[in-house]
C-alpha cells in the first residue's frame, strides 16, 4: 500500500538547510494498521505530508496507494484520506455539511453525498449533533467527525495525525475502536502517535522515527524482543553467585546477575523459560522467595533507539 | 469542465458562510450609505470649481467610488483565509483532488459578487440625487470592478498565504493600498494634483481604472481611457490569479 525508498524533504531555513526527512525506506502492507512513533519534531508529520501529497519531496520515491507520488499525486489523492492534527472543519459549518461539501470535492454528486454524508453521521454515531455548528462538538465528536470525513471518498489507505492528541481516555478508546472497524472493513490505516499505550494497542506494526530516519521497524512484540528480552526477577536466599554461574550456561538465558538477593535474568520469552529456570535452582538446592516477570514496554524500546524516553517527553 | 464545475462548487461554500453572517449583511448595506451621506455633499461645492470634471459632481464621485470598493473590499479577504490556513481547513482541500485554481477563483468569485452587490447598492442610491447612467455603462463598470476585484483579492489571498498571521498581513496590505488609493483620483480628481503627483499615479494602474470609470459614467464609452483601463487590469488580473493559484497550490504549514 505504502512502499518508500530513501524519502527525503529538506527545508531551507535562515541557518541552513534542515534535513526533516533524511532517507525514509519503508513498506506498509495493505489491511494493515501502522504506526508511526517518535518525539515531536522527529519528521513524523512531515513524513505524513509527503506521502499525503501535500508536500512534494526533495528525494527519493514513493508509491502510495498503487501511484507514484512524485508523477501521479492526483491518482494518489483519489485513494488516500487524510486526517491532519487541525482537522479541517470550520467551526461555523454544521457536520453535515461539511461531510457533504467534502464528498462534492471528490466529484461525488450531491444526492450520493447526501446519503454517505447521513451514513457516516450514523456509523460515528453523530447524528444527533450533525446540524449542529462544529464549534460546538466536543473533542472527541470533532475527531469523529474528521475521520468521516476522511472516509467520505472511502479510499483504500486513511491517513490519521496523531489522530487521539488532546482526547480524554473514554473518547480515545472510542476512536481506537473506530480505527479497528476501518481494518475490519479492509481499510489501510497510517497513523503517527507519540503514545505507546495507543501503538502498543492498535498497531500491526510500527516504525519508529528520530531526527528524520526509521531507527526501528516491526510489530509491536518484535520490537520489544529486539530489545532485551524479558526481564525475570527471583528473589533468592543463599549463593546467588552460583545460580548466576549454573543459569549463565542454559541456552535461553541471555544475561544474568545477582544484586542484593536479587537474581535478574534476561530471556528470549519468559513465560516459556521460567519452569526451566526453576528446575535449575531447585536442582542446586536454592530457595526461592519471589517471583517475578516483567515484559519489555515500548518505552524501553524507544529509549534504546532514540536515547530518550517518550514518557519524559510527553510530560 | 472541471475547473469551472470545482470554482463553482467552493464559490457556493464561501458565499453561503457569507449569507449565514448578518453582521456582513449590515455592513454590506451601510457602507455604500455612509459614503454617500457623509462625504458626496462635499463634493457639491467642489464641482463648481475650475478644473473639476465636467458631468456632475455624482457621476464624478461614484465612478471612483466603486473603483475603491474594488480596491477595499479586496484588502481584507485575506482574514478568513488565514484562519483557515490555521483550522487546516485548506489543507484538507489540498488533500482531495479539488482544482488548486478553483479553490483561488472560488473565493475570488464569491468576493466579486459581493462587490457588485454593493456598486449596486451604490450606484441605486446615487439615482435620486443625480447620477446618470445607462445600462451599457453600468455592465462595462460591473466589469471593471470585477477585473480590479480579481487582481487584488488574488493578491490579498497570496500576501495571507506568504504570511500565514493577520497582524503582518494587516499592515502589509493597508499599507499598500493607501498610496494605490491615493494616487488613484478615486478621492478627488487628479486634474487639481501637482506635476510631480499626476507623473507618479501615472504609474498607478488604478488610476487608469478610475480615468476609465469616469469616462463611462461620462457616456464617452469608446474613449481609449476605457480600452486603456480595462486592458490594464485585463492583463494585471491574469498575472495574479496564476501567482496565486500557484500559492494555493504549493505547500502551506
Amino acid at each position: 500500500m505504502i512502499e518508500t525508498r530513501q524519502l527525503r524533504r529538506t527545508f531551507k531555513s535562515r541557518r541552513g538547510n534542515v534535513e526533516a526527512v533524511a532517507g525514509v525506506d519503508m513498506c506498509v502492507e495493505a489491511g494493515e494498521i501502522f504506526g508511526f512513533l517518535g518525539p515531536n519534531g522527529a519528521g513524523k508529520t512531515t513524513t505524513l505530508r509527503l506521502l499525503a501529497t501535500l508536500l512534494p519531496p526533495t528525494g527519493g520515491e514513493a508509491t502510495v496507494a498503487g501511484f507514484d507520488l512524485r508523477r501521479e499525486p492526483e491518482k494518489v489523492r483519489r485513494r488516500i484520506g487524510y486526517v491532519s492534527q487541525a482537522g479541517g472543519t470550520d467551526p461555523a459549518i454544521s457536520g453535515r455539511r461539511e461531510l457533504v461539501f467534502q464528498a462534492r470535492l471528490y466529484g461525488i454528486d450531491p444526492a450520493e453525498a447526501r446519503k454517505r454524508a447521513d451514513y457516516l453521521l450514523d456509523l460515528l454515531e453523530l447524528s444527533a449533533a450533525a446540524d449542529r455548528p462544529v464549534g460546538s462538538y466536543s473533542g472527541g465528536q470533532k475527531q469523529r467527525l474528521h475521520i468521516a470525513m476522511g472516509l467520505i471518498h472511502r479510499p483504500s489507505l486513511l491517513f490519521l495525525d496523531e489522530p487521539t492528541t488532546g482526547l480524554d481516555p473514554q473518547a480515545r478508546a472510542r476512536i481506537w475502536d473506530e480505527v479497528k472497524r476501518l481494518q475490519d472493513n479492509g481499510t489501510t490505516v497510517f497513523l503517527t502517535t507519540h503514545y505507546l499505550e495507543e501503538a502498543d494497542a492498535l498497531c500491526d506494526r510500527l516504525a519508529i522515527i528520530d531526527h528524520g530516519r526509521i531507527v526501528a521497524e516491526g510489530t509491536p512484540d518484535e520490537l520489544k524482543r529486539q530489545i532485551a528480552g524479558d526481564l525475570v526477577t527471583i528473589g533468592l536466599h543463599g549463593d546467588g553467585q552460583e545460580a548466576v554461574r549454573l543459569l549463565q550456561g542454559e541456552p535461553y538465558i541471555r544475561e544474568a546477575d545477582f544484586a542484593e538477593g536479587q537474581l535478574r535474568l534476561r530471556v528470549d520469552h519468559g513465560e516459556r523459560s521460567m519452569p526451566a529456570i526453576l528446575r535449575v535452582l531447585d536442582g542446586a538446592g536454592l530457595e526461592l522467595q519471589s517471583l517475578s516477570l516483567t515484559r519489555p514496554s515500548l518505552d524501553d524500546v524507544f529509549l534504546r533507539q532514540t536515547g530518550r524516553s517518550l514518557r519524559e517527553e510527553a510530560a | 469542465m472541471k475547473l469551472a464545475s470545482d470554482t463553482w462548487l467552493v464559490f457556493q461554500r464561501y458565499f453561503g458562510l457569507l449569507m449565514h453572517n448578518p453582521a456582513w449583511i449590515a455592513a454590506e448595506v451601510v457602507q455604500p450609505v455612509l459614503y454617500l451621506l457623509l462625504f458626496a455633499p462635499l463634493l457639491k461645492s467642489i464641482a463648481s470649481m475650475p478644473g473639476f470634471p465636467p458631468g456632475g459632481a455624482y457621476n464624478v464621485f461614484v465612478p471612483g467610488l466603486l473603483i475603491q470598493l474594488g480596491l477595499f473590499g479586496s484588502a481584507g479577504v485575506g482574514f478568513a483565509l488565514i484562519a483557515e490556513v490555521r483550522n487546516g481547513v485548506l489543507e484538507r482541500f489540498r488533500v482531495t483532488p479539488v482544482s488548486r485554481t478553483a479553490l483561488l477563483l472560488g473565493r475570488a468569485a464569491r468576493d466579486i459578487v459581493n462587490m457588485l452587490i454593493q456598486s449596486t447598492l451604490l450606484i441605486l442610491l446615487s439615482l435620486p440625487f443625480g447620477l446618470s447612467i445607462n445600462i451599457l455603462g453600468v455592465l462595462l463598470v460591473y466589469a471593471l470592478v470585477a477585473l480590479i476585484g480579481l487582481v487584488f483579492a488574488s493578491i490579498s489571498y497570496a500576501v495571507a498565504l506568504a504570511l500565514r498571521g493577520e497582524d503582518a498581513y494587516a499592515q502589509v496590505v493597508f499599507t499598500a493600498a493607501l498610496p494605490l488609493l491615493l494616487l488613484s483620483g478615486v478621492l478627488l480628481p487628479l486634474s487639481f494634483a501637482p506635476g510631480w503627483l499626476r507623473a507618479l499615479a501615472a504609474a498607478n494602474p488604478l488610476s487608469y481604472a478610475v480615468d476609465a470609470a469616469r469616462a463611462i459614467f461620462n457616456n464617452r464609452l469608446g474613449e481609449t481611457s476605457v480600452v486603456e483601463g480595462v486592458a490594464i487590469m485585463a492583463v494585471l488580473a491574469v498575472l495574479a490569479t496564476v501567482l496565486a493559484a500557484r500559492s494555493f497550490g504549493r505547500a502551506v504549514a
